[in-house]
């Protein structure tokens, strides 16, 4: 088997019995990158240099004995992580040239853990989008077909993987932007419970709602990724202080006697009847491999994309307030006064839809529309959460699909925000609640890929691992790769 | 009263918002230092330079501070209280956001007692004190056609104690001041230093007919930087406040600045021109839980407070609630008092004389010089020295201010200086006669006339025979002596 087709375990097994080494790896990703990227875009930076050095040092610490389960193992991270020495540009004009003086903890647990940079992947800008067409360095391509987006915002992590040119690459999800990509290109993504993974390093768009995860084609690639990255960080207060189970031993829990609920309001109104009639398929596939399945309600969950469109922006709005031309990132030339220096930096660091949700966020937060808007959605969210609370009463697990469609074509939906928000109805609710959620392959409509979703109770990481290896033992999607980089 | 300085028919109505620097090593949010005038920028990590993805951790020093501060007010302390950030735009505000606390702040409801010129007490409402980062400092001078940036003091913890509008005159107005002032020092939790700005206070001012239960518009004077500047400032816009309305205009709800060169408060912006702050929760902090078993620990390291201190001095040692007040102001002051006391003896009237000394020669020489009291040329046992001599009669008060004033040039003891001056008092009956009689004898007219009735003259023998001793006499031993012998023979 090519290297490129082998799995992240398949890969740590092939480093550990010396069948090829950390630097020939790294060397064969670098190739595909060199050949590929040009066309999908799905790099804004490759870290050449630094790949080889990781990897002869990997390569060191297996011939000394030290090597771990991912020494050796190459990845890519969303530039939203900050790198340190290697700009971090967010998918930002804003951020062209900026090179962080540290590293974020991700980045830093993953490089501890011996994993080898090949580089930064492209995202939508500041990780707002659901079709990486927002992005400053252009849209990434789907690698089942280039006229289609490969979703976002963490689009270039997603088609990297799914070209096989990575491995594994980390994502961030805010409201569905490692779930709704991975479905759209075919590959495993989750998204842990909020506070699992420190968000320390990782630049911020709405700090309630942003969680890091991993998009990998398999979820045992995923459970063994993301147990390199979780557990508490004291620089981040919001980071959960509790041990980090061993995902992969509990990869193998048994599916049988498993309650997995049917969320009846994901299969309502906007589902593509073909994407619908997939899901359901796979959800029969649980119930065949012995899950018990229950229907269940959310009733407020439609209410999840006004809510999520309120609390995001309004948070954005004031992380990114950082941004105005003073210490870091773009400064306009020749400012005359200090408001120049602002409106200006501001005016040309940060593209249209980033524009729009500091807008709309300032506006949510305003005097006399705080109540209104702000506060009414923390409302809601609550009630969304307390929905989610009583729902995990009766089952283990939910399942639904992850997006309402197969992936769409570059620019089909740029024009109409409403229509590319809805994109993330069936993900944002797991963000407004802080839950667990991932995306698996679970077949094709007109060849491209369609993602089954699945949702856990706080820190339910394992189950959902362990479900979402079940399914994908008995069924083969999260091995196809386009034709084209096969 | 303390009304007198207003024109009649008008109410003051003062209310303060205090920004006291909390005394912690590193920041609020940071572990950078807090150290005062280092190199501008050398104090501030990627934290308090707002870098992109940097999250802020809460100091629990500064949780403890604010927790200490409540007790010693009887406040509230807020079981769960939220940080929030407030919006704005500025160069000296790294984030574009101050964090902060709005809604749910960690402390509600306190109070404090002032001393009124009267001598009547009042007490003045706490409504809340919060916890907050302070900002950077925008520096221009220097510079042509730029400002330079200093973010050392950006992230800096600081406590803002908001009062209720419960201060009727400029004069409460400090009588509060120097009590909060006086409490942080006390509570070890605010250097107190107003020049560095690590305590700074502004002011809400309106004016209102006296009889009116409706508060008048006010008006918010910035960042005053001495006890006396917040004084003149209050007076000054006082009387412009009143000034416009009794010309028939109305005050406009606005920010102004005190120009202390002028004397006078300035426009700086008004509501409309006011920052909309667009104040939310912090999403990067958690809502802050003090558990009971803090707010115990806390009470336990809390010293003996400032009126607590003055009651016992009052009943103890026997003072005015006056006196006992001005030796509680500082800690360092109370202490040094106490061990003036310790070493000087002398039961209640020893007690007495130690107030007096270090309210008085003592005081206005630590002041002249411009010292703490730890750093004063004359120690506690040093002055008690001095006391002791005063008791024991070797040298009188007016001498004594004499000795004083050597031992603080000098740095020497009492003892030391009676001795090298040979300033000890005269007791001895026979030396102290032998002068009476020298002056007798050189003054007959003043003599005959003082022994013809002109009573009056008997001052001029007091002060010729004590000049003819250089003051060393014994006072009371002279005066019966002299009265004696101008009596005749």
């Amino acid at each position: 088997m090519s290297l490129h087709a082998r799995s992240v375990a398949e890969l740590a097994a092939g480093l550990k019995a010396k069948e090829f080494s950390a630097v020939e790896l790294a060397r064969h990703c670098l190739a595909r990158i060199a050949a590929a990227n040009p066309g999908l875009n799905a790099f804004l930076t490759v870290t050449a240099e630094r790949a080889l050095a990781d990897a002869a040092r990997a390569d060191g610490a297996r011939a000394a004995g030290t090597a771990g389960p991912l020494t050796g193992v190459p990845i890519a991270h969303k530039d939203i992580f900050c790198t340190d020495g290697i700009r971090t540009s967010c998918g930002s004009r804003m951020l062209e040239n900026f090179v962080a003086p540290y590293d974020a903890t991700v980045v830093t647990r993953l490089a501890a853990a011996g994993t080898v940079l090949l580089g930064k992947t492209n995202m939508d800008e500041f990780a707002m989008g659901s079709s990486n067409e927002t992005s400053f360095y252009g849209p990434v391509r789907n690698p089942w077909d280039s006229a289609k987006v490969p979703g976002g915002s963490s689009g270039g992590s997603a088609a990297a993987v799914a070209a096989r040119l990575v491995p594994a690459a980390t994502g961030t999800d805010t409201g569905g932007s490692i779930r709704q990509p991975a479905a759209l290109v075919g590959i495993s993504g989750i998204k842990p419970t909020y506070g699992r993974v420190s968000r320390y390093g990782m630049i911020a768009f709405a700090s309630s709602l942003d969680q890091a995860g991993v998009l990998a084609a398999s979820a045992e690639d995923c459970a063994l990724l993301l147990g390199a990255m979780a557990g508490f960080d004291p620089n981040d207060s919001t980071s959960v202080d509790a041990p980090v189970p061993d995902y992969v031993a509990e990869l193998n829990a048994p599916l049988k006697g498993v309650r997995v609920g049917v969320l009846k309001e994901f299969f309502a109104q906007g589902l593509e009847g073909a994407t619908g009639a997939l899901v359901e398929a796979s959800i029969a596939q649980l119930r065949e491999l012995g899950a018990e399945i229950v229907e269940v309600s959310c009733p407020n969950l439609p209410l999840s994309v006004p809510t999520y469109y309120v609390v995001a922006p309004a948070e954005c709005s004031s992380n990114l307030s950082r941004f105005d031309g003073v210490r870091f990132g773009h400064r306009c030339r020749e400012p005359r006064d200090l408001m120049d220096l602002y409106k200006r930096s501001r005016g040309e660091g940060f593209g249209a839809e980033v524009k729009r949700r500091i807008m709309t966020g300032t506006y949510v937060l305003s005097a006399g529309y705080y109540d209104a808007y702000y506060l009414k959605a923390q409302k809601m969210r609550s009630l969304i959460t307390a929905d989610f609370k009583s729902a995990f009463a009766k089952v283990d697990l939910l399942a639904g699909p992850t997006s309402p469609t197969p992936a769409f074509g570059i620019g089909a939906k740029v024009d109409d925000p409403i229509t590319m928000y809805l994109n993330d109805i069936y993900t944002i609710g797991a963000n407004l609640a802080g839950l667990p959620a991932m995306s698996v392959p679970c077949g094709f409509v007109g060849g491209l890929p369609v993602g089954l979703q699945l949702i856990g109770p706080h820190f339910g990481e394992s189950r959902l691992l362990a479900a979402a290896h079940a399914y994908q033992r008995e069924t083969d999607f999260h091995r196809r790769v386009p034709a084209a980089y096969a | 009263m303390n009304q007198a300085a207003v024109r009649e028919g008008w109410e003051v109505v003062i209310g303060l918002e205090i920004h006291a620097q909390l005394a912690t090593r590193s920041k609020i949010f940071s572990g950078s230092s807090t150290a005062f005038g280092a190199a501008p920028n050398t104090q501030a990590n990627l934290v308090d330079l707002g870098y992109p993805g940097t999250l802020p951790v809460l100091n629990r020093e500064a949780v403890r501070m604010a927790v200490k501060f409540g007790l010693a007010t009887g406040a509230t302390i807020a079981a769960r209280s939220i940080f929030a950030r407030k919006n704005y735009f500025y160069p000296d505000l790294p984030k574009g956001y101050q964090i902060s606390q709005y809604e749910r702040p960690v402390v509600e409801d306190g109070s404090l007692e002032i001393l009124l010129e009267d001598g009547g007490k009042k007490t003045i409402g706490i409504t809340r004190a919060h916890l907050e980062e302070d900002a950077g400092k925008s520096l221009h001078e220097g510079l042509a056609n730029a400002s330079g940036i200093d973010l050392n003091r950006a992230g800096t913890p600081l406590l803002e104690i908001v009062s209720e509008p419960d201060l009727r005159s400029a004069k409460e107005a400090i009588a509060y001041l120097k009590k909060v002032h006086t409490l942080v020092r006390y509570l070890e939790i605010c250097d107190g230093n107003m020049q560095e700005g690590s305590f700074r206070c502004d002011a809400n001012v309106s004016v209102r007919r006296v009889g009116k239960t409706e508060f008048g518009t006010r008006c918010e004077i910035k960042n005053v930087n001495s006890f006396r500047f917040v004084e003149k400032a209050i007076n000054y816009e006082v009387e412009r406040q009143i000034d416009v309305l009794e010309g028939g205009g109305s005050i406009v709800q606005e920010t102004r600045l005190y120009d202390s060169a002028k004397d006078e408060t300035r426009s700086m912006r008004s509501k409309e021109e006011a920052n909309d702050y667009r104040y939310f929760p912090d999403p990067d902090l958690l809502p802050l839980v003090i558990e009971p078993a803090l707010i115990e620990e806390v009470r336990a390291t809390l010293p003996e407070l400032p009126d607590e201190k003055a009651a016992r001095f009052a009943l103890h040692y026997g003072l005015s609630p006056y006196d006992a007040g001005v030796l509680t102001s500082s800690r360092e002051l109370a202490d040094f008092y106490e061990a003036v006391v310790r070493d000087s003896g002398g039961g209640a009237p020893g007690a007495k004389l130690a107030a007096n000394w270090v309210m008085g020669d003592f005081a206005a020489f630590v002041n002249r010089d411009g010292l703490e009291v730890g750093a004063a040329r004359v120690s506690a046992p040093a002055l008690a020295g001095l006391l002791r001599r005063i008791q024991d009669q070797t040298i009188s008060g007016k001498i004594a201010k004499e000795v004083f004033e050597r031992m603080w040039t000098d740095a020497a003891e009492a003892d030391a200086v009676i001795q090298a001056k040979g300033l000890k008092q005269i007791t001895d009956t026979g030396a102290i006669e032998a002068a009476i009689e020298a002056v007798m004898a050189a003054n007959p007219k003043q003599l005959a006339e003082y022994r013809s009735g002109k009573d009056k003259l008997f001052g001029f023998f007091v002060g010729q025979a004590m000049k003819a001793t250089q003051g060393k006499a014994n006072p009371a031993q002279l005066n019966d002596l002299l009265k004696k012998k101008l009596g005749g023979p």
